[in-house]
């Protein structure tokens, strides 16, 4: 079966200036996302994980048009759109919509939750009053609140309803692309299941198409059709769940990988301690980014910086032992 | 083998004050052992009162609306509840230590890293300054820190995440303490940086048969690090069992809503089982079992009565009607 690609990225690079000189110019300037390349098919939940600091999120945000790549292209339903101006943004917004990690810092506190749910509404489509109560009754059903929540604030809502709340935001005018920004990792253990097993089901019955951005790796493995590992703004790998799990190839995948604790007392496994800390961002490695910390580091490694390479149908890695 | 007792603590309770008169009670009937040279590990949702339980033992909540109530906790012959300020300051930092989960705000981030290593060690050992310096340089490399010279002069704010809690780890065991407090140290963390401090801490532990206090949310650590489990809910103590027991045979229904609602990697699952509903606000506990209204086993006498902890197995106890009959 021929899969469509919904949302394309194409040597995506971003850098953001610190510090300024005598003159005003900056600087330095931090490499957050370095030459990004990836295609998400439509339907798909399309992972990005990595540590705090690897340009996850910072992706996330030039899909979203949020930040301007500085160079490189974001394609999303034929169109390129990192170039073009906010006002030819805003109707193509309307169908890719963003749930971020702090659910009540992405919610307005003095806004009512109907109000809240309904402003996409306003923005995007010319419903009356009575119309968009109609969708965020319904909306509310779907996420697992109800009606009466619908004049309440947001204080009033613990944390994992704060969630459903924005949820339910992004999809009043019916998204096709869900950029997902660590959507769980602020909720507690078992409300973290609650809100991940409601995306999965939302998924199916809206075909959605998922960018889901986090660094937990029990989490990803449960949601992803694919996955993309980023360090240091570089994506090192990208493939399909079973793939990347079972046979990882860059050895900071496997590094990552063998770093989960697993919550069954019995297993001993042999863990990969990585050495040292993230290198800055600001002077990055002349070579691959990973060699300083990598086992298996050749001198080319820290020579010549990897190409990406497809080592199995839909596996790609960028490192030199491929 | 009989084990010996290091921290004994028994029916403990703290209060939060709002105003003079009207408090919630954060921990109620809080009892447990700690055992010398063990991990115990103290688990529990967001709000449960894990934090408060060391805050308590480490007698933190002084300048805090938060007051003892009731209980005791005795560490090596000394109830530590209700001692002087002179005593307690002489057992904390040396005989019991703690590390907390923010190392950045943990640390004075206007006082170099020497000064507050060699403030901590003069506090407690009968040595000159230079021989405290030679101590906190040495017990920096301990903890995995390559140039520890230079890391001793640096401020915090010049430190990663890793290395400060690198550091906080140095500062708590520079004194020999025979009880480090850890509370979730290392959430704030990268895996690959959490893996090597739980790498870290263990070692260390082994090496010195010290006790740690262990609390976390995160049920995987729990598993790679603990010899026992104590679960947490809404303020009192659910569950307390080995660890290899807890995870193979957990009785409380919370405890398997628990472990099974967190995702295990490789296990391959689309869909977790969840547990409903979310954990009850402090101020209107319902009556009965707090768990309740969330479990699905619930009876009508779980609504009403609230059962006890009590031993159901060899070193296991759960707080549960339905593991203890009527």
């Amino acid at each position: 079966m021929e899969k469509n690609v919904i949302l394309s990225l194409k040597n995506v690079s971003k850098t953001f200036p610190v510090g300024k000189s005598l003159f005003g110019k900056p600087k330095k300037f931090v490499h957050a996302v370095n030459n990004v390349s990836f295609d998400v098919y439509e339907g798909e939940t399309f992972s990005i994980v990595g540590e705090s600091g690897c340009g996850k999120s910072t992706t996330g945000r030039l899909i979203n048009h949020l930040l301007i790549p500085d160079s490189g292209e974001v394609w999303f339903q034929g169109k390129e759109i990192s170039k073009i101006s906010q006002n030819e943004m805003r109707p193509i917004r309307k169908n890719m919509q963003m749930i971020f990690q702090d659910p009540a810092g992405s919610l307005n506190p003095r806004m009512r939750v109907s109000e809240l749910i309904e402003e996409p509404l306003l923005i995007h489509t010319n419903m009356n009053a009575s119309e968009r109560e109609k969708v965020v009754n319904k909306l509310l059903k779907i996420v697992g609140l109800s009606d009466k929540h619908a004049s309440r604030y947001p204080h009033e809502f613990s944390g994992g309803q704060k969630q459903r709340i924005g949820i339910a935001r992004a999809l009043t005018v019916n998204p096709q692309l869900v950029i997902a920004d660590e959507p769980i990792s602020a909720l507690d253990v078992s409300i973290q299941a609650q809100v991940l097993n409601l995306l999965h089901k939302l998924q199916e019955e809206y075909k959605l198409t998922y960018v889901f951005i986090s660094h937990d790796l029990s989490v990803v493995e449960m949601i992803s059709d694919r996955i993309a590992v980023m360090y240091l703004g570089f994506v090192v790998e990208t493939a399909p769940k079973e793939m990347l799990y079972q046979s990882p190839k860059h050895p900071y995948t496997e590094a990552l990988l063998s770093a989960v604790p697993i919550p069954d007392p019995t297993l001993h496994k042999e863990r990969i301690i990585l050495e040292g800390d993230i290198p800055s961002t600001i002077n990055l490695p002349k070579g691959c980014p990973f060699a300083a910390r990598c086992s298996k580091s050749k001198p080319e490694c820290l020579e010549k910086r990897p190409d990406t390479h497809e080592v199995e149908p839909g596996h790609f890695v960028a490192c030199h032992l491929y | 083998m009989p084990q010996e007792i290091l921290l004994s603590v028994k029916d403990l309770r703290t209060d939060f004050y709002s105003s003079k008169t009207s408090f919630v009670t954060a921990i109620q009937d809080v009892s447990f052992d700690i055992y010398r040279g063990e991990i115990l590990g103290l688990v529990g949702e967001s709000g449960c009162g894990k934090s408060v339980t060391s805050l308590s033992i480490m007698q933190l909540l002084k300048d805090t609306p938060g007051k003892i109530a009731n209980g005791s906790a005795v560490l090596d012959g000394v109830n530590l509840i209700g001692a002087s300020d002179a005593v307690i300051r002489d057992i904390r930092g040396g005989k019991m230590s703690m590390i907390f989960q923010e190392p950045m705000s943990a640390l004075n981030p206007a006082m170099r890293i020497d000064k507050q290593m060699i403030e901590t060690i003069c506090l407690h050992q009968d040595l000159s300054k230079e021989q405290a310096l030679a101590h906190a340089a040495e017990m920096l490399k301990k903890v995995g820190i390559p140039d520890p010279s230079r890391i001793l002069k640096n401020y915090p704010h010049q430190l990663s995440g890793g290395m400060s809690q690198r550091v906080m780890i140095a500062m708590a065991l520079s004194n020999d303490p025979k009880l480090l407090i850890a509370d979730e140290p290392t959430t704030a963390l990268d895996v690959t940086i959490q893996a090597q401090i739980l790498d870290l801490m263990k070692k260390l532990q082994k090496e010195a048969n010290s006790s740690i206090l262990l609390i976390t949310h995160d049920l995987g650590v729990v598993a790679e690090m603990c010899t026992r489990v104590i679960v947490m809910y809404a303020g009192k103590i659910v569950e307390m069992a080995p660890v290899e027991k807890l995870f193979a045979n957990p009785s409380h229904p919370y405890t398997q809503g628990l472990i099974a609602s967190v995702p295990k990697l490789g296990s391959g699952v689309k869909v977790l089982p969840s547990i409903p509903g979310s954990v009850p606000d402090l101020a209107s506990m319902p009556s009965g079992c707090r768990f309740a209204p969330r479990c699905k086993y619930a009876t009508d006498q779980c609504r009403t009565q609230e059962p006890q902890l009590v031993e159901i197995a060899k070193d296991q106890k759960c707080r549960c009607w339905l593991t203890q009959g009527e």
